[in-house]
């Protein structure tokens, strides 16, 4: 087994770990969201890393045709929609933490979470 | 934000780029929509491109002046319109006998030409959409400031 | 035109959404929801009939067949989840939006309307699809309205309750992609009856084993199956009353769906049960579900908090009758689906008439009210029998199934623990009916009710508990068919 040579596997869960770290040991809303943003590009990374073939080129047929080979362009494609989501729960997020700092006063989730302990 | 956005007001240099820079980022934006039926590009990437423009005049100006130049009835018509160009290629396949989103039976004659016409059409919807959306997003967050 | 009805199934509600915006006019926006999800109700019962006269019916989405292009594929099973979803929608969509539980002024009405029909659509097309990326997308078309709209409850926990819903959700969403990846990795297709024959070949592997696991996860934290259910709470409890009985009646059934679907068609039955052996995690985890939800509903204060533990117990009823693997038990948990859909869709409803009258969603609240409100009160209680399972209402007849699949399979136990786990439900519901019918009050109080355009969607869904209990035909009757398709495709 070639550990080394699967090093974009290694890339994928050294981020994906970081993401969920952050995630998890952080308190500040803003911050847990960019653990998120990181994880879901840990996955963005390893679907575009296995569209890779090897001495492939970017899949555009050139002119007059010819014999090449082409890296599989349709994780790519997939993965535009992936990020589109990605950045359409990144804002939705931000939205929500804009709305709870204005409610609370604060973005701190233990603060937070303290307030509505509090309150019952 | 209120300090730095009026430090940048006053800034001679920002506002003169700016203001050179902003109809070519434009332009890039159009040149990647329109090229992205054949070649790298399309909707997403030229309209997240041609947003940033107007969000980069508004960042050197001000959120007064940019709400001049787009609305926001603008922002929000264009974001409920760019779906509907979207899906409305799709109902217009639909009627003319093809399967949805079918976009060969666009064009009666040539299936090839009405394969162009039809991502050309769903590409601009698509454009439309994401530009509206992401000046909708920077209108929602930095408006909200002044808001309070 | 009929045969193009899978692509306007959720071509419909999701253009429908945009129009929404245009038209802005609350009373406007309202009328044309309304009769686009109705018409969406229409499409889905007509293709359950033609599934069930002429079989699967397959539409190539842009005319690209598959498995190059994403189809749309409708069987039994799918075209029943999809009677569900459009019936609860359409029902729920009805019932007039009470401006105290909303945090948007009536003026902005017309958004709630727009994230209600892309949610709508993001459930259909779910549904619907046959191309695993293409339910991905829908998952999160549907869980980002879905996070927006319990976002818009008045009560500033709704916030927190959003955001921690969002970040469970988008976890269980980037579980899924990490799956559909890995299966993608090892058979380059994503079509899901093109994988469940290139599947096999390499089922043995590594990688399908880590894409099963990512796969069941992230569908589990949608689905709140029981050690993944943080989220729920929270949401149903602040989330408004309407929102929490679609969502509840829909979101969580859909995402059942998906598992099922995974399971039997993707993965098949011998990879699930006999290689891997989910049944001996996933029949604990039931269990566990049934009776630790009962038991927290039994100690909460607030009514929607209690019927959301309600929910979470009910969730491990339908993923006990999937640990039990056989036909008695699979239809338990696909008519459960559906029944569990409409007693707690009807329940939220009458939580959402009780707040039209009174403050506070808390039990002490609702004192006295069976004589203030006695038509939305009985409503709980025939509500409430069906959550217990008395004969005559729908939830006996999940029941029944369960009970006969876990006979069936000679697990003694587990029959008594869904028996037992009824007289949970029992004490619950009975705390609820003491605190409104039999807490002595001075004074008679004046009858109030809620209006006449509030109680009828209750009572349709109310109803309907009490017709399917007893003309078990198209549920039950369905719900087996497509056990028996399910598990017949999968040996």
């Amino acid at each position: 087994m070639n550990i080394l040579g699967l090093w974009n596997y290694w890339i994928v869960i050294a981020l994906m770990m970081i993401g969920l770290y952050i995630l998890i040991a952080r308190e500040n809303l803003v911050k847990k969201v960019m653990g998120l943003n990181i994880f879901q590009v840990s996955v963005i990374m390893f679907w575009v890393s296995i569209a890779k073939v090897r001495g492939g080129t970017a899949p555009i047929v050139p002119e007059g045709g010819g014999d090449v080979i082409y890296s599989n362009p349709l994780p790519h494609v997939l993965m535009l929609t992936a990020i589109v989501v990605g950045v359409a729960t990144t804002g939705l997020g931000l939205a929500l933490i804009v709305r709870i700092h204005e409610a609370y006063g604060s973005i701190e989730e233990d603060q937070v979470r303290e307030m509505d302990r509090a309150e019952e | 934000m209120k300090f730095s956005a009026m430090r940048m007001r006053e800034k001679l240099i920002v506002r003169v780029i700016a203001r050179a820079l902003i109809p070519f980022i434009l332009l890039f934006g159009l040149y990647v929509q329109f090229h992205g039926d054949f070649g790298p590009g399309g909707g997403f990437q030229a309209g997240v491109i041609f947003a940033a423009g107007f969000v980069l005049y508004g960042l050197v100006f001000s959120l007064e002046d940019l709400k001049r130049v787009v609305p926001w009835r603008v922002v929000e018509l264009g974001v409920a319109s760019g779906l509907l160009i979207y899906g409305g290629v799709g109902v217009a396949s639909l009627l003319l006998g093809g399967n949805f989103l079918d976009y060969k039976v666009l064009d009666s004659h040539d299936a090839m030409h009405g394969l162009h016409l039809g991502i050309i059409l769903v590409e601009l919807g698509v454009g439309l959409a994401v530009s509206a959306s992401m000046l909708a997003i920077f209108y929602a967050f930095a408006g909200r400031r002044e808001a309070r | 035109m009929t045969e193009h009805l899978p692509a306007l199934q959720t071509a419909l509600p999701l253009l429908a959404a945009p129009v929404c915006v245009l038209l802005r006019r609350a009373a406007l926006v309202r009328v044309f929801a309304v009769l686009v999800t109705w018409s969406c109700l229409a499409i889905a019962l007509s293709l359950l009939q033609e599934v069930l006269g002429h079989g699967e019916i397959s539409y190539a989405l842009g005319g690209w067949v598959a498995p190059l292009g994403i189809e749309y594929r409708v069987d039994i099973l799918n075209a029943y989840v999809l009677v569900l979803v459009a019936t609860i929608a359409s029902v729920v969509i009805a019932f007039p939006l009470a401006g105290r539980e909303l945090r948007i002024p009536k003026e902005r009405f017309f958004l709630f309307y727009a994230l209600f029909l892309l949610c709508l659509a993001g459930l259909l097309g779910i549904t619907i699809t046959g191309d695993l990326f293409n339910i991905f997308v829908f998952l999160e078309i549907s869980s980002l309205s879905a996070y927006a709209l319990i976002g818009l409850g008045r009560d500033r926990r709704a916030l927190t309750a959003g955001f921690s819903y969002l970040v469970m959700g988008t976890i269980g969403g980037t579980f899924i992609l990490i799956g559909i990846g890995l299966v993608y990795q090892m058979t380059g297709t994503l079509n899901i009856v093109d994988l469940s024959q290139r599947l096999p070949p390499v089922l043995g592997t590594r990688t399908v084993w880590m894409a099963f696991a990512f796969l069941v996860v992230g569908t589990s934290i949608k689905l709140a199956a029981f050690p993944l259910h943080q989220w729920l709470p929270n949401a149903y409890t602040y989330g408004p009353s309407v929102v929490a009985s679609f969502l509840s009646a829909t979101a969580t059934k859909v995402a059942y769906y998906v598992l099922v679907r995974l399971l039997f068609t993707v993965f098949g039955f011998a990879f699930v049960f006999e290689r891997v052996q989910l049944s001996a995690l996933l029949l604990p985890l039931s269990l566990i579900a049934m009776v630790v939800g009962s038991l927290a509903a039994i100690y909460q204060t607030n009514i929607k908090r209690l019927l959301a533990y309600s929910s979470i117990a009910q969730i491990g009823y339908m993923t006990l009758g999937l640990s039990l693997a056989n036909l008695d038990g699979l239809t338990g948990g696909l008519v459960h689906l559906f029944n569990h859909g409409l007693i707690k869709g009807g329940l939220f409803l009458v939580v959402a008439c009780a707040l039209s009258r009174v403050e506070s969603p808390r039990i002490e609240s609702l004192r006295g009210l069976g004589k203030r409100m006695p038509w939305t009160m009985a409503a709980f209680v025939v509500g409430g029998l069906g959550l217990i399972g008395i004969p005559g209402t729908v939830g006996f007849v999940s029941k029944w199934y369960l009970v006969l699949g876990a006979l069936d399979q000679g697990l003694y136990f587990v029959a008594f623990m869904v028996l037992a786990s009824s007289l949970l439900a029992v004490v619950y519901v009975w705390r609820v009916i003491e605190v409104m019918y039999f807490s002595d009050e001075e004074r008679a109080p004046e009858r109030d009710d809620a209006p006449l355009s509030m109680l009828l969607p209750t009572w349709v869904l109310i109803g309907a508990t009490i017709y399917f209990g007893l003309d078990t035909e198209l549920t039950a009757g369905v719900a087996e068919q497509a056990a028996a398709y399910l598990l017949g495709g999968a040996s």
